[in-house]
């Protein structure tokens, strides 16, 4: 048996987690050594998942590193495996974990030790979901990220953290409980969670169309859709800056990726079915979210609505059942996940100095952060799809993905395109240019110091990157989307 | 002989401690630790006759992989709550030798419900623990709460047990027999009539599970008990009422499955439902509990109603869980004491995780456990019962229940809510027994890492369950 690389890049942060509670001594020895601890160990996760990368083989569209061992008795197996629709999301989840705590541990002020642990067994609950090949292991992670993340929201968030938590919380809670019983309904029909072995059955057409019911309605309460939409705002705003960026950068794109592994991979027919559905919803959710972006008077809330709108984008490309769609989509959460993370950290770095997320205590930042305000208005020009950022092949492939099919729905998502831009320009006027002004302790206001520089540069970086050359992550995953489009070519 | 040893074993030493009790002041220290010791080599006893399968007393008293498995539950239970009411029971200076004994003594009487083949073999057993379980609650004579909850339980109690036995009553009218392989040949005949005694028998476990519409003394009996006692009535009579209760319905009455089964849901809706909401506004944490544990037994009772083998595994999984749950829980509550007071209001918990981050991190785990959340064993309780009544396909069941634990997740969060998003208050004592320390540590690891292997207890579920009908 070759090493199991999966589960070790799922369950080594919680070895982590073991040696931080392990730590003993005064205060600050046990601060400075759990920053270590948990700065080390995921470190070391996403150099294993650069080597997981670099075995990938990109011919293969089935699942690799696969693992299987018997865990319920005749009833659940622990089968872990990834292909190529997930190997990036692993990658994003253990690039984006290490930057979170890199820009927590300075401006974080209490029970640092606590966030890292939460923080790391978030870690653990994302890395699993992404590779889980078993429905009950899936649900499994997917649930069981709620603990840490209500906590992280709870504890470290800002003034109406409880409110936001206790909703993140129900809503997601609420969702998923019609994801469970579509998953014990699939069992008693099928005899079987395993997912490979349930894409070689098919699920009968009568029963799927149920079953994919109780699946969307989890997800797009997780993605958020619109009408689901309405706890993320609360839970972005009030989150600590790390805790944002988890939740735009990784948590959003379970969902997407549960779509296209199990909305299209169980339930084709039932897809087909319900496309036109769930264009109606993104395209509102594109148009609206992005209005309401335009009117809000805080950072976060904005970026958050503007996420919403992006999120749009990833379901219409899956629901197109195009390969530029699928390909777009993935494409665009990867993209997603790095430049709204770059923007929620950005957030973070004014919010540090000066206590306010309100556009209106801003303006004129350029004129003493110079090197923020080029990180700020470059992820801003990203989110909107500036060619030569990776935001805007995702949302032209999906854009040709829906044309192809429904030249309606891609007409009018490609007015979110422009509605970003209005935001997005409107906010880099209101903070970054303008007459220098900024409401309390604006003596405060220092340019970016070397973490901070180091972390949204490389995330900067990686947006150019992946915007020049978007075969570096279209190449791996095209055979398994070519899989995925066959098979639903296949239903028509 | 050698099946019924851990009931003789139970009845001769508490006999025989309540004597040396009376004449031996000194003696008295020491009961507790015996009869520790000796719920631990009981604990033994039942599980090496394990397999062991018999009928005794003229087909009255049988012991079978179910009953042993039951009553090696509420030996834990009995167990711990021993090993957390002693200090307990010191420092609010209610110490007394009888306390232990009459423990025992309602043990004696599960087991013999347990085992019970027989309606009167099982209502005096009943009767036995019922009578030890009044006498507890109101054991705490100094305090007014305790003498109520006393009285409360009793009133309300003898009614049930009224009705229960006007229900043995009509069974054995209508059938001339009360043994339950009599009546089960029968049922079948005579279905109209039966179906009173049937009803009456139902109400009366009702109560003693406390399902709605019969759970009006839990929370009024939970608040005004010792905590110690509480932590007892939250596990040990459930489980052995829930035992009687599977017994009775599969084998006298396995003919009017469509009979009972319609009310055993309508008590497990109504108990799942009312458990859930009613819970949301109380701000005493043993009152909380008592909603808990309605709603808790609503989700058994659904498993009940479903009555194939795999919903009676689940029954089973989920008591032993919900047992662990409840024990961590009140080891937690029975921790919070400052110079001899104890406190049990939710907002007493408010900056657990800053001066007491273990016990806050233990009552955490074990709330999300209560609330369902996977990974946590809670999950896998509520799951394996959602398994078998979607296998029957019974949706609105599934669905009530799903919503209800959704509901109920709001006042689970607001605990966690309290220990670590609220206000630092003054830290409690930090002189919490060995026993509660001990507690507390094995329920929360049990619960935590029961998702490593959930196989070994589902294998042995699934060996009793298959032979119950």
């Amino acid at each position: 048996m070759n090493f199991p690389i999966l589960s070790f890049l799922t369950f080594f942060p919680l070895v982590g987690v073991i040696f931080i509670l392990l730590r003993r001594g005064t205060d600050e020895v046990v601060e400075r050594s759990s920053k270590n601890i948990s700065i080390l160990v995921s470190v070391i996760n996403f150099i294993v998942s650069l080597f997981l990368w670099s075995k990938f083989d990109p011919a293969n569209p089935g699942f690799q590193f696969v693992e299987e061992t018997q865990w319920i008795k005749n009833f659940v197996s622990y089968k872990m495996g990834v292909d190529g629709i997930s190997i990036f999301l692993v990658l994003l989840t253990t690039f984006i974990s290490p930057l979170c705590i890199f820009a927590s541990i300075n401006s974080l002020k209490k029970r640092i030790k606590e966030f890292l642990i939460a923080i790391l067994i978030m870690q653990t609950f994302m890395i699993g979901v992404f590779c889980a090949l078993d429905l009950f292991l899936f649900f499994l992670f997917f649930e069981g990220g709620l603990i840490p993340m209500f906590l992280i929201i709870g504890i470290w968030g800002g003034e109406r953290r409880v409110y936001s938590a206790l909703k993140f919380f129900l809503y997601t809670f609420l969702g998923s409980i019609f994801m469970l019983i579509a998953i014990i309904a699939i069992y008693w029909n099928m005899n079987t969670l395993d997912l490979v072995k349930l894409t070689e059955l098919k699920i009968p057409e009568n029963l799927q169309y149920w079953m994919w019911l109780g699946f969307f309605i989890s997800l797009a309460v997780k993605l958020p859709m619109w009408p689901f939409h309405t706890w993320l705002p609360d839970a972005h705003v009030e989150a600590p800056t790390a805790g944002s960026v988890i939740l735009a950068a990784i948590l959003l794109k379970i969902s997407g990726y549960g779509f296209i592994r199990f909305s299209l991979g169980l339930f084709p027919i039932a897809s087909h079915y319900f496309a036109n559905f769930v264009f109606v919803l993104s395209v509102i959710a594109i148009i609206y979210a992005s209005f309401v972006a335009l009117m809000q008077k805080d950072m976060k809330k904005l970026i958050a609505y503007s996420s919403v709108a992006h999120m749009g984008y990833v379901t219409i490309g899956i629901f197109s059942f195009t390969k530029q769609g699928i390909d777009g989509a993935i494409f665009q959460m990867i993209s997603h996940g790095l430049i709204s993370s770059s923007l929620f950290l950005c957030v973070g770095v004014l919010y540090d100095r000066v206590h306010s997320r309100l556009i209106e205590d801003y303006s004129g930042v350029v004129n003493i952060m110079p090197k923020f305000a080029l990180v700020f208005i470059f992820s801003s020009l990203a989110n909107v799809g500036l060619p030569g950022t990776s935001g805007f092949v995702g949302e032209f492939l999906t854009l040709i993905g829906t044309f192809k099919v429904n030249y309606i729905v891609a007409i009018l998502a490609a007015t979110g395109v422009i509605l970003s831009a209005a935001y997005s320009l409107w906010l880099c006027k209101r903070v970054v240019f303008g007459e220098f002004k900024v409401n309390n302790h604006g003596e405060k206001l220092l340019d970016l110091d070397a973490t901070e520089i180091v972390i949204l540069f490389m995330l900067m970086i990686l947006t150019i990157v992946f915007g020049v050359y978007p075969n570096l992550i279209l190449e791996p995953i095209s055979s398994s989307v070519d899989l995925v489009v066959k098979n639903m070519g296949a239903i028509k | 002989m050698k099946n019924i040893i851990p009931e003789l074993v139970i009845l001769l030493s508490s006999f025989s401690l309540l004597i040396a009790g009376v004449f031996s002041k000194t003696f008295n220290k020491i009961i507790n630790y015996i009869i520790i010791v000796l719920l631990a080599a009981l604990i033994f006893v039942v599980y090496f006759n394990f397999a062991s399968s018999v009928t005794l007393f003229g087909n009255s008293y049988t012991i079978d992989p179910l009953s042993n498995f039951m009553k090696i539950l509420v030996l834990i239970s009995v167990l711990f709550t021993m090993l957390i009411s002693n200090t307990y029971l010191e420092r609010l200076k209610i110490a007394k030798f009888e306390y232990p004994i009459i423990l025992l003594l309602s043990t004696l009487g599960m087991f013999v419900m347990i085992s019970a083949n027989n309606l009167i073999v099982f209502y005096l057993g009943l009767e036995l623990q019922s009578l030890c379980l009044y006498v507890l609650a109101a054991i705490n004579t100094k305090s007014l709460k305790s003498s109520e909850a006393g009285l409360k339980y009793f009133v309300l109690g003898s009614l049930s047990s009224g009705l229960l036995l006007y229900g043995c009553s009509l069974v054995y009218g209508f059938t001339g027999s009360v043994d339950y392989s009599e009546i089960a040949k029968v049922a079948t005949e005579q279905s109209g009539a039966l179906k009173f005694g049937l009803v009456f028998i139902l109400c009366g476990i009702a109560f003693k599970i406390s399902a709605v519409p019969f759970h009006m003394w839990a929370p009024d009996v939970y608040e005004g008990s010792p905590t110690s006692v509480t932590t007892f009535f939250a596990m040990a009579p459930k489980v052995a009422a829930i035992a009687a209760l599977i017994k009775f319905l599969n084998v006298p009455y396995a003919n009017f499955i469509s009979e009972w089964r319609t009310i055993v849901i309508v008590l497990s809706i109504a108990s799942m439902f009312l458990g859930a909401v009613a819970a949301i506004g109380q701000s005493n944490l043993k009152r909380l509990m008592a909603y808990s544990s309605i709603g808790h037994v609503g989700f058994i009772l659904a498993g009940l109603a479903i009555a194939t083998p795999e919903s009676l595994s689940a029954v089973l999984v989920y008591l032993v869980i919900y047992v662990f749950m409840n024990i961590g829980v009140f080891a937690c509550i029975m921790s919070l004491n400052r110079n001899g007071v104890y406190f049990e209001n939710i907002s007493d918990l408010s900056g657990l995780s800053k001066h007491h981050p273990l016990i806050a991190i233990c009552l955490t785990i074990l709330t999300f456990s209560l609330a369902g959340i996977p990974p946590l064993a809670g999950f896998f309780a509520k799951f394996y019962i959602f398994l078998a009544i979607i296998q029957q396909k019974i949706y609105y069941l599934a669905v009530v229940g799903l919503l209800s634990a959704v509901i109920a997740a709001f006042y689970y969060l607001r605990i966690i809510k309290v220990i670590y998003f609220d206000a630092a208050k003054e830290s409690y004592d930090k002189n919490s027994s060995y026993g509660v320390k001990f507690s507390l540590i094995v329920s929360t690891v049990v619960i935590l890492f029961y998702f490593i292997d959930p196989s070994t207890l589902n294998t042995i579920v699934e060996s009793i369950t298959k032979n119950i009908k």
